[in-house]
């Protein structure tokens, strides 16, 4: 993976041949170069800075994170006829597609009052998770010319490209107010959770994000792999079934229902739809299903993700610029 | 005082010679780049015999390892401008990503003061970005505040000297000369220790070749240290006031520019 791959001779010259470093030779003082270079301050080329400064150096490039950030988004669709309608017509599509398979098609209800409003929101805010991870798999990988022409923390890339994520995200949610609204539900000072739930989520994003980042620089394979991982994990997540209504088939496997409760991709996903629809927090609580473990995961996952992601990408800093 | 030291396992290479009056600014000591390239071509390429490989645990193939440096050892100074000569694969441009820090060591080590910026040929920042968002971007990343970027802003602009209109364009639309001179004039913006060029300026034209000259002994005076590659001998014998002759990894001469350019005309015949 990200280890360096061991040294083998397949051809060219054998590394067997690697002479001795250099050796003094005469006038009285044995300092090597290495002990002249410590003493004029200078340090290995290939050296990663300790985590704190590093951390510092990340902040400081925070303009640049946000400026890289909306240039991409408002470079995405300069290709296309329609520029950036694209930004509000592709949640919406989306919308009409899951409307007509699940709401027309199929008709599954099976014990949500509105099941639009949350089949959407479920869609939208795990795509925001889906489509950062795999634009954080590629962040390093995909901008190799600009990591080896400048220097700046590495890690600011997988941050940059999770705000791309973030920025389109803000535009999806205008187009699901409207149709909770159109659907019946009403304005509520509740609904203003959505927002320390939508940050704790970017944590989680970046964390995760930023692990995959490191991954995907050295094995590009993952890049093809995640799509599959991805789906896997929507269909966990009860992105678009009623989590609840397998509870009673899972009745003999209680830890395997409690897994898929603790599972960020669900917990983000039921957080926002306990706190912007009225009607979902009726139905879990006819059936009396708890959701008071929603924001404790919630907040668990974010800082876990975020200090976990943080401290393996930073682990590999020196390397990324080899590719 | 000075030291010598004399790399005698690899053969006859230049003596290191340690001037402590000045004050080094990159310490090469004993350097050995390997490096595994993956070949396309040979082998079945098809997905059984790849999948044969992996349970075999066979590295990825056709994996050669190219040495590509061979024990090089120099010091460069505060105020250096070293030309970097030899034929292609001598391993020129792997040496300057080395001290790049992009390239680890297989043996010996590379020292900086500082962090060390490398301007490629071929390192187009964001393609699909216009020029002028490369610039502000190229900015931020190298650490400047917005204040500071939009100060440099008209001079960068100035510096690269496009064709109207052009720094409104995606920079995927430029030609090669002047993407490298909206390259050079990023990169020249912010004071660096250490800058390597690696054949960038070879695009441009006698005006801008000029003109990045008087920018490179600015950032010599600024007591940085430059790095270039270049094929073109004139350029290194105007810019430079050092030059390193390497040859099939190894350092073949180190000296003043007369001497080594004169010598590495003779043998190479021109």
């Amino acid at each position: 993976m990200s280890h360096p791959e061991r040294l083998s001779t397949s051809g060219g010259e054998p590394v067997a041949t690697i002479a001795e470093p250099p050796r003094l030779n005469g006038s009285g003082s044995s300092e090597s170069l290495a002990t002249f270079a410590a003493r004029h301050g200078l340090t290995q080329s290939s050296a990663r800075p300790p985590l704190r400064q590093y951390v510092q150096d990340v902040w400081n490039r925070r303009n640049f994170i946000w400026s890289f950030a909306s240039a991409k988004t408002s470079s995405m669709y300069t290709s296309s006829r329609l520029g950036q309608v694209w930004q509000v017509l592709t949640p919406l599509l989306n919308v009409g597609v899951y409307y007509l398979i699940f709401g027309v098609l199929l008709n599954t209800k099976r014990g949500v009052t509105d099941f639009m409003p949350f089949l959407v929101t479920g869609v939208f805010i795990f795509t925001f998770t889906q489509r950062s991870l795999q634009a954080g798999a590629k962040s390093v990988s995909a901008n190799l010319s600009l990591i080896r022409a400048l220097h700046f923390p590495r890690a600011s890339l997988p941050f940059a490209y999770v705000i791309v994520e973030l920025q389109q995200l803000l535009i999806s949610m205008v187009v699901l107010f409207g149709i909770i609204f159109a659907f019946g539900e009403r304005p509520s000072l509740q609904m203003l959770l959505i927002v320390p739930m939508l940050a704790l989520q970017l944590c989680f994003n970046m964390g995760l994000s930023l692990a995959l980042a490191r991954v995907g620089a050295f094995t590009p394979d993952v890049q093809q792999l995640l799509p599959f991982i991805m789906r896997t994990w929507l269909y966990a997540s009860g992105v678009i079934f009623f989590l609840p209504s397998l509870a009673h088939r899972l009745e003999q496997h209680h830890w395997l229902l409690e897994l898929l409760k603790a599972n960020p991709g669900s917990v983000y996903v039921e957080l926002a739809r306990t706190s912007l629809l009225a009607s979902y927090r009726d139905d879990l609580h006819r059936i009396h299903w708890g959701d008071d473990h929603l924001w404790w995961y919630a907040i668990f996952w974010a800082v876990a993700a975020m200090i976990v992601g943080f401290w393996y990408f930073q682990r590999a800093e020196e390397r990324y610029g080899r590719g | 005082m000075a030291n010598s030291l004399k790399d005698k396992a690899t053969g006859p290479q230049p003596e290191v010679t340690l001037d402590d009056d000045r004050d080094p600014i990159v310490v090469v000591d004993g350097l050995h780049i390997v490096y595994r390239v993956y070949g396309g071509g040979g082998g079945k390429g098809n997905a059984a015999s790849a999948l044969m490989r992996v349970v075999k645990r066979e590295g990825r193939p056709q994996m050669k390892e190219v040495h590509a440096v061979k024990g090089v050892s120099f010091v460069a100074y505060r105020g250096d401008a070293i030309g970097v000569i030899g034929t292609n694969g001598s391993g020129k441009s792997t040496l300057l990503k080395a001290i790049a820090g992009l390239l680890p060591p297989a043996r010996g080590a590379v020292y900086t003061a500082g962090q060390p910026s490398l301007l490629g040929v071929n390192a187009a920042l964001m393609k699909d970005l216009t020029g002028s968002r490369n610039i502000i971007l190229g900015c931020l990343a190298m650490g400047m505040t917005p204040e500071e970027t939009r100060e440099k802003y008209d001079e960068i602009v100035k510096f690269a000297d496009l064709k109207p209109g052009f720094i409104d364009y995606p920079m995927n639309t430029y030609s090669s000369g002047m993407g490298a001179r909206l390259r050079f004039a990023i990169a020249a913006a912010r004071t660096h220790d250490v800058l390597l060029i690696d054949e960038a300026l070879a695009t441009g034209d006698a005006k801008f070749k000029r003109r990045s000259k008087a920018k490179i002994d600015e950032l010599r005076k600024d007591a940085g240290a430059v790095f270039l590659v270049a094929h073109n001998l004139d350029v290194i014998e105007e810019t430079c006031n050092r030059v390193i002759w390497l040859d099939d990894g190894r350092m073949r001469m180190d000296g003043d520019p007369d001497t080594v350019l004169g010598a590495y005309t003779e043998a190479t015949g021109k």
